[in-house]
């Protein structure tokens, strides 16, 4: 079993994120869950949202505590929030940020990659909603999911030209990160 | 068709199939996803249906019994505050033998305020003559609603389809979701027993003085006893008809060869589960007995099946305070008194007000059980916020 | 100006609700908010229903109130105010301004059952209602201050009734005081607390805080929103003393709804490709019956 978590603020899609992650693993022929960390949480303040994903029926309801990968969507988290609590010291995270990885103050035994989201996000879907640039980047590294499932799965979910703009964030995303 | 979709979506989707006439419902966390997706079904005309967005749950409950004393196949959802808000109606209901389904999306109560899970709010009105089931996930929750529909109407007692909160109302997992036609075959339309109708002139609700009122309680009583036999043929009809097994009185898992027993409902037997197979590599026999109906309570089954068992322990999201565990009492009187000597029945609460129930602490309680029986424990208490007159 | 008109004109700024809290970028109820506690000053005991305000200002550990501050349920804010104010009575303590606040919800639907006894009753309590016409808390779901047209998450077509006028409601119970106000405009908002606050007895008082979320605008436009509510007559601002309308604010030039209504996500769909649909038309009939009952 696979776990993510996704750390951002209010308003960015993390749990769309979630929720699209778990239904391109589905439509992947996978078994999937996705909860967000329910909270008061209104818009800019943190919040978390999780996904497993196995082969076999997930039936475990406890938070994740020990993900395999993080995506941070707001890299201002890193210095408030616990984000790289649990995490696998093999695992990977995947940080919205114009930096490079070694510029972050992260110290972790985990791989780190970095794609300048919000930018993409903006400059293609004219809103600083970066979900669907992380899921591209994030989909390009590990090959958790196909980018064809995320792709239907947006479309599915925001159909018209929301969702073709975000489909193309993913996609350019993703052909940045296959560029590397 | 399997869909990939939050909880309570699939709710919605099942129980407009289910051609409710009128839904009334107030909003509340973690329920509103329900109720909001139902509107939005009935403001598309994809059913047809009255939805009336009253001004409190009190009034919700209010509007779905006139409704239903007037004919119609009435359905609300509500939680926690809301639900103790209509407990009058909710006990009016039952009393009125209206055949009303009600989702509970399960959270605790205040003060303080917590929008998060426990079961503390369906406990708290499990005398009232409502039926009560829980699921165990999101597949279970939507059958739940269909099965609901179809033991009400022919027991004539409201049922209360519990779900936790946020758990599984607000996580995305797959859900078969059945065909239209498929939910037609299966729940006929409602055919009422007794309603307001210039017609036939009867009075509902009429006040009962002394001379009246045990036995209508005696009536209420015996029919939720004898529900047992209609649950169990519902859930029996509904595998036949959908292939899968959901609802029913109970459920067990690993038991047989079990050297310990944990007894839980909701939504936490997954996790349970997913302990007893760990275990299970590591030597250990556990089993689980997942109760599906609290109410009828499953006391003969709950007997027959851990008759044998000697090391129980019960966890559970609810407490009576003063007192202690709620299903644990449930479960330590299913046992007649002489048998219960030498067997160990533990009580932990656990997740109370949305506290996460990690697979260790779960495998904490089962190495403390193993040891020793206890009275009662909070799971994962922490004693550090707590000061030391207060422990 | 006397001593006494100075002091009710002077914008008060105490921090008697601190920053900090987890409301939304552009709340129009954290400000209302901020500003009623700080008209009111130290001297205040705040009970809260709840809501939105309750949810972002008062989680455990760390509460955003440097006045007493109780929360109880959603649908009795009133009632326990109430029971406040007797105590005090009864105990001979004071005096002291206990001011009950709540949304649409705990003012008009689930607790009007509350606020009609404290009226009735004669309680000498302020209730001060944040209107964000729906169930912000919850989700944006409809409430009866969800005006006309307006789409929420339970009236995704949009919604069909009209808007519960609830000052004139508070103001048939024979209370001393009501006013409306809105939050962009601190004196005037503060000035009205302050005024109520003078007076014996239950007063009410109405405020227009706008939801850049429910209401789908960006968080800068609160203030905007709110003079174009005021200007196109859709929230009239006036004052009810002892039952007579007074201080109405006149609208120097009539803005048509239109202008009110486009840059809000929630009435969107009114616009099919920037033409207005009929319903356009029955907000701007419910606009003109405002300018005309006022005087505006």
């Amino acid at each position: 079993m696979i776990e993510i978590r996704i750390h951002g603020r209010g308003g960015q899609g993390n749990v769309a994120a979630a929720e699209l992650l778990s239904v391109a693993a589905f439509k992947d022929g996978k078994f999937a869950q996705a909860f967000p960390s329910f909270g008061a949480e209104r818009i800019g303040a943190p919040v978390q949202a999780f996904v497993r994903i196995d082969d076999k029926k997930i039936r475990t309801r406890e938070d994740v505590r020990t993900p395999d990968y993080l995506i941070i969507q707001d890299s201002s988290l890193i210095e408030t929030v616990p984000v790289l609590e649990g995490l696998k010291p093999d695992g990977l995270i995947m940080v919205n940020s114009d930096r490079p990885p070694e510029e972050l103050s992260i110290k972790t035994t985990a791989a780190i990659e970095t794609i300048p989201a919000t930018e993409i996000a903006l400059e293609i879907i004219g809103r600083p909603i970066p979900n669907a640039v992380m899921i591209g980047a994030f989909c390009s590294i590990t090959g958790l999911v196909r980018l064809d499932a995320v792709q239907e799965a947006i479309m599915d979910k925001f159909p018209g030209r929301i969702g073709e703009n975000n489909v193309a964030a993913l996609k350019r995303a993703h052909e940045i990160m296959q560029k590397r | 068709m399997l869909k990939q979709i939050e909880g309570s979506y699939g709710v919605a989707e099942v129980v407009a199939m289910c051609r409710p006439n009128v839904i009334s419902a107030y909003p509340i966390t973690p329920q509103t996803h329900i109720v909001e997706d139902l509107s939005l079904i009935v403001g598309q005309r994809k059913l047809d249906a009255e939805f009336v967005n009253v001004e409190s749950e009190f009034s919700a409950a209010s509007v779905v019994l006139g409704a239903s004393a007037a004919g119609a196949r009435a359905y609300t959802a509500t939680s926690s505050q809301g639900l103790l808000l209509m407990s009058e109606v909710v006990y009016c209901i039952a009393g009125m033998r209206l055949p009303i389904v009600m989702t509970c999306a399960n959270r605790a109560i205040s003060a303080p305020l917590s929008i998060w899970n426990d079961q503390q709010d369906s406990m708290a009105l499990r005398d009232a003559g409502w039926i009560q089931l829980h699921a165990e996930d999101n597949q279970e929750a939507a059958d739940l609603h269909i099965q609901a529909f179809k033991i009400a109407e022919q027991t004539f007692l409201p049922v209360m389809v519990c779900m936790d909160g946020f758990i599984l109302t607000h996580a995305y997992e797959p859900v078969d979701i059945p065909e239209q036609k498929e939910v037609d075959d299966f729940l006929p339309s409602f055919k009422p027993k007794h309603i307001v109708d210039p017609n036939y002139p009867r009075g509902i609700g009429l006040f009962a003085d002394p001379r009246f009122y045990l036995e209508t309680r005696y009536i209420l009583h015996r029919a939720m006893e004898k529900s047992e036999e209609t649950i169990k043929e519902v859930s029996a009809d509904f595998a036949k008809t959908f292939g899968r097994d959901s609802g029913g009185f109970i459920k067990t898992y690993k038991l047989e060869e079990a050297n310990l027993v944990i007894i839980s409902m909701g939504s936490v037997v997954g996790t349970i589960k997913d302990l007893i197979d760990q275990l299970e590599e590591e030597g250990k026999k556990v089993g689980l007995l997942q109760i599906c109906s609290y109410r009828p309570f499953p006391r003969q089954e709950i007997y027959h099946a851990l008759k044998d068992k000697m090391n129980i322990v019960v966890l559970e999201k609810s407490i009576s305070l003063g007192r202690g565990g709620i299903l644990a009492s449930d479960v330590r009187w299913s046992f007649p008194r002489a048998e219960k000597k030498d067997r160990n029945i533990s009580s932990f609460i656990a997740g109370l007000g949305g506290r996460n129930i990690p697979l260790d602490d779960l495998r904490y309680m089962v190495e403390k059980v193993e040891k020793e029986p206890v009275e009662i424990e909070f799971l994962g208490l922490k004693k550090e916020l707590i000061a030391d007159k207060d422990l | 100006m006397s001593d006494k008109a100075e002091d009710l004109n002077r914008v008060e700024k105490k921090d008697l609700f601190a920053s900090g809290h987890r409301a939304c970028g552009g709340c129009g109820q954290a400000l209302a908010a901020r500003l009623v506690q700080d008209a009111s000053g130290e001297n205040t005991i705040a009970c809260v229903a709840t809501g939105c305000l309750e949810v972002f200002s008062a989680p455990y550990p760390d509460p955003s109130w440097r006045v007493p501050f109780l929360h109880s349920l959603f649908e009795n804010a009133a009632a326990v105010a109430s029971g406040v104010e007797a105590a005090y009575k009864a105990l001979n303590k004071g005096p002291v301004n206990i001011i009950a606040q709540g949304g649409d919800g705990s003012t008009a639907d689930i607790g009007f059952q509350s606020i009609s006894g404290m009226f009735e009753r004669g309680h000498n309590v302020l209730y001060v209602c944040y209107d964000n016409e729906a169930y912000m808390n919850t989700g944006v779901q409809r409430s009866s201050f969800t005006p006309f047209g307006a789409r929420t998450s339970t009236t995704p077509m949009g919604n069909t009734t009209r808007k519960k006028n609830m000052p004139l409601i508070a103001a048939d119970h024979g209370i001393p005081y009501v006013a409306t106000a809105t939050v962009d405009d601190f004196r005037d908002l503060q000035r009205k607390v302050k005024t109520a606050l003078s007076i014996e007895g239950p007063k009410y008082i109405h405020i227009l805080a706008p939801c850049p979320l429910g209401w789908g605008h960006h968080g800068e436009l609160t203030v905007e929103i709110c003079r174009l509510a005021k200007d196109t007559g859709l929230f009239p601002i006036y004052e009810i003393i002892d039952s007579k309308v007074t201080n109405a604010r006149k609208i120097p030039v009539k803005v048509p709804v239109e202008e009110y209504l486009k840059p809000q996500g929630r009435f969107k769909h009114l616009f099919k490709k920037g033409v207005p649909t009929e319903e356009v038309a029955e907000i701007q009939k419910i606009a003109n019956q405002n300018i005309e009952r006022f005087n505006l």
